[in-house]
Formats: structure tokens, C-alpha cells, sequence
């Protein structure tokens, strides 16, 4: 047993974050939640491409430079830490991964132009409020077009080349829909994050093709769930990092607040959630990697602990600051917008939390 | 990132099966009277110490097996697969024990380790006192210097297995004219030394696991001082770095028993196992739980790497405890009226659910309180200022004191 990153890990961490703190200062983030017109930084992530990063664990064949997971949860927690406005998740831990767990090899071949940053991702699974199941979902393929609308779409606008969630025959399975098609037609919507790209899609005959079988959604979601609690840990360890240097320095009542104990057990539970969560991504990271069929519940338990997480440090996080955090200045409101964000972008943690439950019930059925 | 044995695990993990398949008729179980099952883990113990499986990290030197870290947790992990439970030399073997071989005086060592390790004699730790607990160094056991001698007077108290031990860790004040944390002194007391009276204290949760301690004009030698004069609350220090790293050990049913608990439990038209509340309850406090086996992995792994664990350590108890006590209060809540019966032949998992619940407030409490491991947490770990104390510099017979 080793639960932990390795040495040449923590040096991919350590150039990680000297990139980030170069390329994706706080301004970078506010420029794009500033203007309602961008999707993402373009320059970032042009960066990004150019440093490997979206061919990271694609194949050689494929432009890619073929290293694990785990190797990609680095740069994923990187990522959460400076809230980078990029479609890295929907591109790499969703289409990417979609790509080389289940596609032909023509569909394959897309994988070459992620690696060169000529395409961006993104999945298109819900059609309004509710947590969407297969009974009720309305977008169909007739005679291998798409009809439908999807809302919202996260980097839906940034996006080229969707998986959307469709009923094809008796199945609901996922299909890449080219979204440069002019059948194709998208919007921004507003978000709780506008650092981050939201859209409307509507599909009107749209040319597509079956990807995977009707499993994938599933699988896929999974794996994207251990590399999303990453960027979520990220995320919720600056909270405490910032909230703890500021509870140092703030003085109430001729002491740091910090010393106070109801904001010194406040962010000893930051910590303490904070830990809970890297411990499972750990071991979502692992099963990921070994492709351990304990992966479902590895998954759900790591997207739990870290939606958890996020979303109490960044909610403690302003209430640590007092007024100041409530402040559009403050950059507190950025993490509460993200850890937001994030908790919805591939099913509610309400919806994990079942699935969790359901994973253990099934690996329970197994030891039985 | 690997979580599966390497080889060397791998091999250790067979071994150590083989060993308690070997000898699964001499295996503790968790059921009986407290002297019978104290009778059964001596032997065990003894069986243990003649084959390398009694305190696997000590060096040779000490009786120990030179092991790791990791090959105690495994042997650990295979013990309870076979469901031995832990009890009775946890103080003596993880606390009291490393401490005797860090000061004691080499004759001492000799005297006592071996012995200790095979289950022979059992040590308690004889630190908390009706007005200090999580203050612990406001003892006020009066050590007093007598030629060669200490005479101790006092009262200890929450005395955990103070009724079968032999031999205690003693914290006593030698020097009330010091600031509080100056004035101590750490010993080790035989039980049966007279003028020790012992009076077991009974528990919310009906059984007798620790005890009152009085010492009148117990006389005692200076050989018996472990550390210098007025040094007590360093070694006191020293010995609960060691309890920490025990804490946090996994609690309560594992998930698939949980999951056959709830299939069998009635909810509306269909079964706890459905019930949306209950799931999503559930899968907050499993991914917590979980979340500190998998935090104790990575002590481990820090541990082989060359690190020294640190109070980080301190999460597990602090998650533990509270997951329990809510766990066991909600399976027990879907009984309905059911769940008021406390019964082993009756109520589910034969009882333990039910003392589950009625333990978790104590381990809330001992060796360390849920608001003193966050201190510890916000301060130690995090690094943020302690709290303005009005005794500190001052004598400690002029201190404020209260109840
Ligand atoms: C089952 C059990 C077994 C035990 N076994 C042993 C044993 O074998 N040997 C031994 O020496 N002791 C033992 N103890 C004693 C245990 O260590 C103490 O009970 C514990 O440290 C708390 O001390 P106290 O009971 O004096 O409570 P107090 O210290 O009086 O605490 C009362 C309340 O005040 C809170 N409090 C106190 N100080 C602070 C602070 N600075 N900030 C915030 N809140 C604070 C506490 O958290 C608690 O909620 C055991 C206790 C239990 C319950």
C-alpha cells in the first residue's frame, strides 16, 4: 500500500501551480465572470493545450502523452485551487474519457484534436429542473438526428462537440452531436458562477452518432466524479488557507479572531471535512486508476465528502470574513459561485448520495 | 496512489491468516463476563508474544516484532475479519508501556515490558482528577518528598481498568508554588500498594469500566519517578502523542450489516433500504467513517515514508464518535417503538446498535473531548493563536479554581 501521490506527482503538482499562479491570477477569473459575453479564457486555455495538459492521459497514438489518472487528479486539484473559467472537466474528464472508453475508432480520431486544443467538450444531459432520469427524457434520435433541447449545458456555448443524452429505439444512450452543425442552436444563460459557461441547446435534426452502450453514462459519470472531487478539494483547501490567514490577522475585542473558538471550531471542521474528502478522492483516484470494481462507490463517496466539503468552507469561508466577504470585491463569493457549480455539474450531491447507497447495497449483494 | 498489499504485505497478511486460522480456538470474542474474557485475551496475548504478534512495531530488544506500522494494521485487520475485539491492554501496551521504556531506569524496563506484553500484568493511567480532565494539568494528587520516598495524597478519577490492573501511570503534583504546568511529576504506582483504595464508578451505560483512585499516604520510592522532578507534564505529553495515534479506530457495524439491517426494517409500504431520507443520511456519515479509515492510510503512508505522524492524527476520534452516536440513534429511530427495547436476543445486530448509542457520549468524551480536539486541531494544525489563559504564569495554589 502507498495512499499517496508520488514523488514525480508532487513535482507535476509543484509546476502545476507555479503555471496557474503565472497564467490564472484572480484577474483572469473575474475577467471572465465580468463579461457576460465570455465562455472561458481563451489565452488560458491556450496555455493549457500548450503545456500538455487536455493530452495528458490520452493515448500516444492519439497526440496524447498517456499518463494515468491520477496524474490528471493533480492538475484537476490545481485547477480547483485557482477556479480556472476553462472547459477542462467537460473536455477532458467527460468527452475525453468517453472517447477512449467507448468509441470507435473513427471517434477516436477527435481524440487528436483535443490533445491540439481544436476541440472542446461538453455533456448535455438535463432538460430542465429535476434531477433527470431515462422515463421522462425528451430529446430523441429519428433516423440519426437529434431533436430536443438540453438546459442548461455547462461549457455548452465554449463547446464543439457535445455527448447528449438521448432516446434512440428502445435505449437512452449517449451521442456525439458536432455543435458547429447550423441545426445547432445555443445561448448563454445566466449562472450562479459566471466564471464558468452555461448554455440552452436546442437540437433541430442535428447529425449524430451513438457512442458506447447504455451503460457509459453511468461509467462516464463516475470517473468524472473522482476528478471533479479533486478540483472541489482544491477549491475548499484555499478557503481554509485564506480564511486561516485571515482569522489571524483580524482583531475583535483586543484579540484575533482566531482565537476565538467559535472560529477556531469552524475551520478546525473546514480542516477536518476538508481531510475526510481528500481521504476518499484517494481512494476514488485508486480505483480509477486500477479499474477496481469497488469504482461506483468509491466515486459516489468521494463526490459526496467533497461536495460536503467545498460547499462548507466556501459558505464559512465569507462568514469568517464578516462584511468584507460579502463584498463583490472579495474574492470568497468566487468559491461559494464555484463550490455551487460544481455540486450541480453532473447530478446534485442529492443524487449522489443515493447512488452511493445504491453502490453499497450492490457491493454488499457481491460479498454476499 | 496504490491501495492494494505489495507483495511484502501480500505475504505478511497470509502468514498472519494462517497463524489465527492456526489457533481460532484460543480466539478472543467480544461476549462473556469482563474476568472471563479478561482470562481468554491473556492467553491470547501470551500466544501472541511467543510468535512475533504482540506489539509488531517494538524493536526485538523491548519483545516486540521490529514490524511496521502497516504489518500492525494488517495483522490488526485480520484479527477483526475473524472478530477479536480490542480490549484491556490498550492503555498499558499504547500509552503506559512506551513511556516506562523511555524513562524508566534499565532494571525497570527489564521488570515490566515482558510481562506487559504477554498479558501477564495489565497498566492503567492514572492522569485525569475530578477537577482536572481536559485541564490536565490542574492535578492537584499531591506527590510530597519524604528522604527516598514520595508520599501521594488524592483522589484520581474515570480510572479505565483501574479494577484488574497491576500497575498505573501516576501525574501528581510535587510543587503547588509553581505555575500549573511546572509543578508536576509523573510516576508509576503498583495497585496493591497500601493506602490505594479503588471504587469502580458505574456508567450511563450500565456496565463498570473505570473507577475512582484514592491514594492515602501512599508511600512510594523516587525510583519510581519517571522523568526529572517537576517534568510530569512533558512525559504526560510524550504518553498521549501515543494514545492519539491509537484513536480513531473503525466503530460500529461495517456497511453491508447496515444495508441487511435496513432491507429488514418495515418503512411505509417498502423497507428502510428505500427509504430517501434514510439513504441519503446514511451515505453522509459512511462517507465520514470511511473517510477516517482511508485518513489513517495515509498516516501510514506518511509514516513509511519517514514522516512522524502529528496531532492530524486527532480527526479520527473527533468523526468517529459523533457518526456512531448519530448512525446508531437513526437505525434505532426506524425501530419505531421496537427500537426502546434494549435486548441482545431481541433488538438488531444482538444489541450492539443499542450499546453503540449508549457508548458513543463516552468516547465523545475520553481521552480528549470533541471542543479539546478541535483546539487542538485549530491550533497545533492549523496554527491558530491560543486562547487568552488567566493561569499560566501564576502560582498554581493561586490559581481560580471551581468545582
Ligand atoms: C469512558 C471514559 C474513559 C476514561 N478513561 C480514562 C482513563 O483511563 N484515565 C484517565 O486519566 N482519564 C480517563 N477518562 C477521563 C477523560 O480523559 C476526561 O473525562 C476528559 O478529558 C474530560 O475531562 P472532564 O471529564 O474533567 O470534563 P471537563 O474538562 O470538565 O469538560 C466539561 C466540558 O467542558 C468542555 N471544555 C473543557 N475545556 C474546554 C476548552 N478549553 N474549550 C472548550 N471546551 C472545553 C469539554 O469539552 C466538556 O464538554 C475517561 C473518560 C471517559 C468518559
Amino acid at each position: 500500500m502507498n495512499f499517496d501521490f508520488s514523488e514525480d506527482q508532487e513535482h507535476l503538482r509543484n509546476e502545476a501551480r507555479r503555471f496557474l499562479e503565472a497564467r490564472c491570477g484572480i484577474g483572469v477569473v473575474r475577467g471572465v465572470l465580468d463579461d457576460g459575453a465570455r465562455s472561458h479564457d481563451a489565452d488560458l486555455w491556450a496555455a493549457l493545450v500548450e503545456q500538455g495538459w487536455t493530452a495528458l492521459t490520452l493515448p500516444e497514438e492519439h497526440g496524447g502523452l498517456g499518463m494515468g489518472r491520477t496524474d490528471l487528479c493533480v492538475l484537476a486539484e490545481e485547477l480547483g485551487r485557482v477556479l480556472a473559467p476553462v472547459p477542462f472537466a467537460s473536455t477532458v474528464y467527460l468527452l475525453a474519457e468517453a472517447l477512449m472508453m467507448a468509441g470507435t475508432a473513427a471517434q477516436r480520431e477527435r481524440l487528436k484534436d483535443i490533445a491540439a486544443g481544436r476541440c472542446i467538450g461538453c455533456i448535455a444531459i438535463a432538460e430542465g429542473p429535476g434531477e433527470p432520469s431515462p422515463a421522462r427524457l425528451a430529446a430523441e434520435v429519428r433516423g440519426g438526428r437529434l431533436h430536443g433541447v438540453k438546459l442548461p449545458v455547462v461549457d455548452g456555448n465554449a463547446a464543439t462537440l457535445a455527448l447528449v443524452l438521448a432516446r434512440n429505439g428502445g435505449q437512452v444512450r449517449l451521442h456525439l452531436a458536432d455543435l458547429t452543425d447550423p441545426s445547432v442552436t445555443r445561448a448563454p444563460v445566466d449562472t450562479l458562477d459566471p466564471a464558468r459557461d452555461l448554455a440552452r441547446i436546442a437540437f433541430d435534426g442535428t447529425p449524430c452518432e451513438p457512442i458506447g452502450d447504455e451503460g457509459l453514462v453511468d461509467r462516464l459519470l463516475d470517473r468524472a466524479a473522482v476528478l471533479i472531487a479533486f478540483e472541489q478539494i482544491g477549491g475548499a483547501d484555499r478557503c481554509l488557507e485564506t480564511s486561516v490567514e485571515f482569522a489571524k490577522m483580524r482583531y475583535a475585542f483586543g484579540r484575533p479572531i482566531g482565537s476565538q473558538q467559535a472560529i477556531k471550531h469552524k475551520l478546525a471542521d473546514m480542516y477536518v471535512n476538508n481531510q475526510i474528502a481528500r481521504s476518499n478522492a484517494y481512494y476514488g483516484a485508486w480505483a480509477l486508476e486500477s479499474g477496481s470494481d469497488e469504482l461506483p462507490s468509491a466515486a459516489a463517496a468521494a463526490r459526496v465528502a467533497a461536495c460536503h466539503a467545498y460547499w462548507y468552507a466556501a459558505r464559512e469561508g465569507i462568514q469568517t470574513h464578516g462584511g468584507i466577504g460579502f463584498t463583490w470585491e472579495a474574492d470568497q463569493h468566487l468559491h461559494y459561485r464555484r463550490a455551487l457549480q460544481l455540486d450541480m455539474t453532473i447530478g446534485s450531491p442529492r443524487a449522489w448520495r443515493d447512488r452511493l447507497f445504491s453502490a453499497l447495497e450492490a457491493q454488499a449483494d457481491e460479498e454476499l | 496512489m496504490d491501495f492494494s498489499d505489495t507483495p511484502e504485505e501480500a505475504a505478511y497478511r497470509a502468514r498472519a491468516a494462517a497463524f489465527l486460522d492456526a489457533h481460532a480456538a484460543d480466539l478472543p470474542r467480544p461476549t462473556g463476563g469482563e474476568m472471563d474474557r479478561l482470562a481468554v485475551a491473556r492467553r491470547w496475548q501470551a500466544i501472541k508474544a511467543d510468535h512475533g504478534y504482540a506489539c509488531i512495531t517494538w524493536p526485538r530488544e523491548w519483545g516486540g516484532a521490529g514490524g511496521t506500522a502497516m504489518e500492525q494494521v494488517i495483522f490488526r485487520q485480520e484479527e477483526a475479519r475473524r472478530g477479536v475485539p480490542i480490549a484491556f491492554f490498550g492503555i498499558g501496551l499504547g500509552l503506559c508501556l512506551p513511556t516506562v521504556i523511555r524513562y524508566a531506569p534499565a532494571e525497570q524496563r527489564e521488570r515490566f515490558v515482558g510481562p506487559a506484553i504477554r498479558g501477564e500484568q495489565v497498566w492503567c493511567q492514572l492522569f485525569s482528577e475530578p477537577a482536572a480532565g481536559s485541564d490536565l494539568a490542574g492535578v492537584r494528587t499531591r506527590a510530597v518528598r519524604d528522604g527516598d520516598d514520595w508520599i501521594l495524597n488524592g483522589q484520581k478519577l474515570w480510572t479505565s481498568g483501574a479494577h484488574y490492573s497491576d500497575y498505573g501511570l501516576l501525574i501528581a503534583r510535587t510543587d503547588p508554588d509553581l505555575p500549573k504546568h511546572k509543578g508536576l511529576t509523573m510516576f508509576w504506582v503498583d495497585l496493591k500498594a497500601p493506602g490505594i483504595e479503588i471504587r469502580p464508578i458505574h456508567q450511563m451505560s450500565g456496565g463498570v469500566e473505570f473507577n475512582e483512585v484514592f491514594f492515602n499516604d501512599v508511600r512510594i520510592s523516587d525510583a519510581q519517578r519517571l522523568g526529572e522532578v517537576g517534568e510530569g507534564w512533558k512525559v504526560a505529553i510524550f504518553a498521549l502523542m501515543n494514545e492519539r495515534v491509537e484513536g480513531g479506530k473503525d466503530r460500529g457495524l461495517p456497511a453491508a450489516r447496515i444495508i441487511a439491517i435496513a432491507r429488514a426494517t418495515p418503512a411505509g409500504d417498502a423497507t428502510l433500504a428505500d427509504d430517501g431520507a434514510f439513504r441519503a443520511a446514511f451515505a453522509d456519515g459512511y462517507v465520514r467513517m470511511r473517510g477516517v479509515s482511508l485518513t489513517r492510510y495515509r498516516t501510514l503512508t506518511a509514516m513509511s515514508r519517514g514522516q512522524t505522524p502529528g496531532p492530524e492524527a486527532s480527526i479520527g476520534k473527533l468523526v468517529m464518535a459523533s457518526e456512531l452516536q448519530e448512525l446508531s440513534r437513526r437505525l434505532i429511530e426506524a425501530q419505531g417503538a421496537y427500537g426502546l427495547i434494549d435486548d441482545e436476543a431481541l433488538s438488531m445486530a444482538d444489541g450492539t446498535v443499542h450499546h453503540d448509542l449508549l457508548h458513543a457520549p463516552g468516547i465523545r468524551i475520553a481521552g480528549g473531548t470533541d471542543e479539546i480536539l478541535r483546539n487542538i486541531i485549530a491550533e497545533r494544525v492549523l496554527g491558530l493563536p491560543a486562547e487568552p489563559r488567566v493561569d499560566k504564569d501564576i502560582p498554581f495554589s493561586q490559581a481560580p479554581k471551581g468545582i
